[in-house]
């Protein structure tokens, strides 16, 4: 049991429920849930997702998980029912999608394994409507309907 | 609210009505998931089961109750409340939040039950006199708790009594018991009954059972104690971020000592987490801010039968239940009950003769049973 708690500094030994109110623990096993989902995806292509609040955490243990996976390069923002905060972390494949309401609740927190999250691709359905959507306005631009192919 | 007429619409068709574009539809159904502690896989079953869904009417009665549990439903915040009257359920009669009042309210109640009959669900918080009590202890509009209740759950599909006073007799039951107060369960028999307990219950787990029943229209599955599986499955003990230091035996003993500061375990301190089953380690209070334990108080047991008479708030409880706690889990004859409308004119007809039939309290009536 260590006197001095750095509240920052990460665990010396990776089972950190001893010593500080930061460190309970209980980020650990959903790394390994993560790397099992990695594996998945890069062998089988399948994707998975963790809701990360339905999850028995601790103060401080999020931000060791989100510290430990780290920043990639993409971050975006889906506005619709509220903004939903898309950010991929340090390991491709892994991204951290972040739902609040409009009134800047967080709905929920999932980890998604996945190329690309799935709020980010534009759903089936909706591109199925798209081809209508722009030939209306090349009608509207050019007084023409546009030719199908 | 005025209107309580069941809407034909399905829940997809009104959203997209409202303008929610797809991906608000799919964020819709990841707060949903989470709402009702379904894994994150189940979001694409979830999104196709909700584009159908239709909003069932809602009856909330409020008996023997603080209003905690309607305080606690308002603060829900995902849906917000608003979302949640107008998009997931048709709330038409809730005498606390309905604009209404008085003769008009209570017609309010008799259409919804007319309108729906078979198909309806009722909410009830708070206990309620049992019938051989004095039924003066709680009246609304002159009628007894008890008369209102039986009235009004009769051609329900299914009652939730939210609440522990709800589910099982709570705070107003506890010894002496002076109002001979009752639960849901004591008294109706022949409905299913679903109790999501909690002194209040967590916010989250009301609305998530609710979108439970809109999304798969049947109900979740339950333990012995008639509460869902879902939030109510394991322990707060066996979900607390605290459990390491329970397993390594470090305990806090004082409120101002190492151990509370260091975030240690509060079993000696009285906490009543072996024993209780409930949501809050995982869902949190306050928009998932917080939950008693993550703020150095023990848990008081508040979901769970007499926990006002199950000894000092801050002994220590005898038996630490950790080994196996599903032992105590019965499975429920109302597991995933189908509810539907059955036989709705002949219940239409019995609503209408049910109103005529029940008489007000009547000073007399209260002189004699006191
Ligand atoms: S006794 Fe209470 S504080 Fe300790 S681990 Fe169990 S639930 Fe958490
Ligand atoms: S921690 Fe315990 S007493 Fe507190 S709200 Fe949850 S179940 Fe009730």
């Amino acid at each position: 049991m260590p006197e001095s708690d750095p509240m920052s500094a990460h665990p010396a030994t990776p089972n950190g429920c001893q010593g500080t109110p930061r460190s309970f623990g209980n980020a650990l096993p959903v790394l390994n849930e993560i790397r099992h989902a990695l594996e998945k995806l890069v062998t089988t292509g399948e994707e998975t997702r963790i809701d990360l609040s339905a999850l028995p955490f601790g103060p401080g243990d999020l931000d060791r998980l989100t510290d430990w996976l780290g920043t990639g390069e993409v971050e975006a923002t889906v506005d619709a029912l509220g903004p939903t905060r898309v950010q991929e972390t340090a390991i491709p494949g892994v991204w951290l999608v972040d739902y609040h309401n409009s009134e800047q609740q967080r709905l929920t927190l999932h980890i998604e394994v996945a190329p690309v999250p799935e709020i980010l691709r534009p759903q089936p359905q909706d591109l199925a409507d798209a081809l209508n959507q722009l030939d209306a306005r090349l009608e509207q631009e050019t007084g023409t309907t546009p030719l199908s192919s | 609210m005025a209107t309580p007429t069941r809407p034909d619409k399905t829940l997809g068709e009104s959203l997209q009505d409202h303008g929610l574009s797809r991906r608000g539809f799919l964020k819709l159904c990841a707060a949903t998931a989470s709402m009702m502690a379904l894994p994150a896989s189940m979001v694409p079953r979830i999104a196709a089961a909700l584009e159908q869904a239709k909003r069932p009417s809602v009856i909330w009665l409020s008996f023997q109750e603080c209003t905690g549990c309607t305080e606690s439903l308002t603060r829900s915040h995902a849906p917000t409340l608003e979302n949640l009257i107008l998009d997931m359920v048709s709330l038409d009669y809730h005498h606390t939040l309905q604009a209404a009042s008085g003769e008009a309210a209570e017609a309010a109640r008799l259409t919804a039950m007319e309108a729906n009959a078979g198909e309806y669900l009722v909410i009830v918080d708070g206990s309620i006199p049992g019938p051989d009590a004095n039924p003066g202890f709680s009246t609304v509009a002159g009628h007894s708790n008890y008369d209102i209740l039986m009235e009004t759950v009769e051609h329900a599909a299914a009652v939730i009594a939210v609440g522990t006073c709800a589910a099982f007799g709570g705070l107003p039951q506890a010894k002496p018991n002076p109002t001979g107060a009752m639960s849901v369960m004591d008294l109706v028999k022949d409905k299913p009954v679903i109790n999501v307990s909690g002194c209040p219950p967590v916010p989250m787990v009301i609305t998530g059972v609710l979108a439970h029943y809109l999304t798969f229209g049947r109900l979740p599955e339950l333990d012995g104690y008639g509460r869902p599986m879902a939030f109510f499955g394991q322990s707060i003990h066996d979900r607390c971020y605290r459990r390491p230091f329970y397993d390594k035996g470090l305990f806090a003993e004082r409120f101002d000592d190492r151990g509370a500061k260091e975030g240690w375990c509060l079993y000696r301190l009285g906490c009543k987490g072996p024993t209780t089953y409930n949501a809050c380690a995982t869902m949190k209070w306050n928009s998932g801010t917080s939950w008693p334990i993550e703020s150095g108080h023990p848990c008081l047991g508040c979901s769970e039968p007499s926990f006002w008479d199950a000894g000092g708030f801050y002994e220590p409880v005898s038996v630490p239940l950790t080994a196996n706690p599903g032992t105590t889990l019965l499975t429920a004859g109302a597991v995933g009950a189908v509810v539907g409308g059955t036989a709705a004119s002949v219940a239409k007809h019995r609503v209408k003769k049910a109103n005529a039939d029940r008489q007000p309290v009547t000073v007399e009536a209260l002189e004699k049973t006191l």
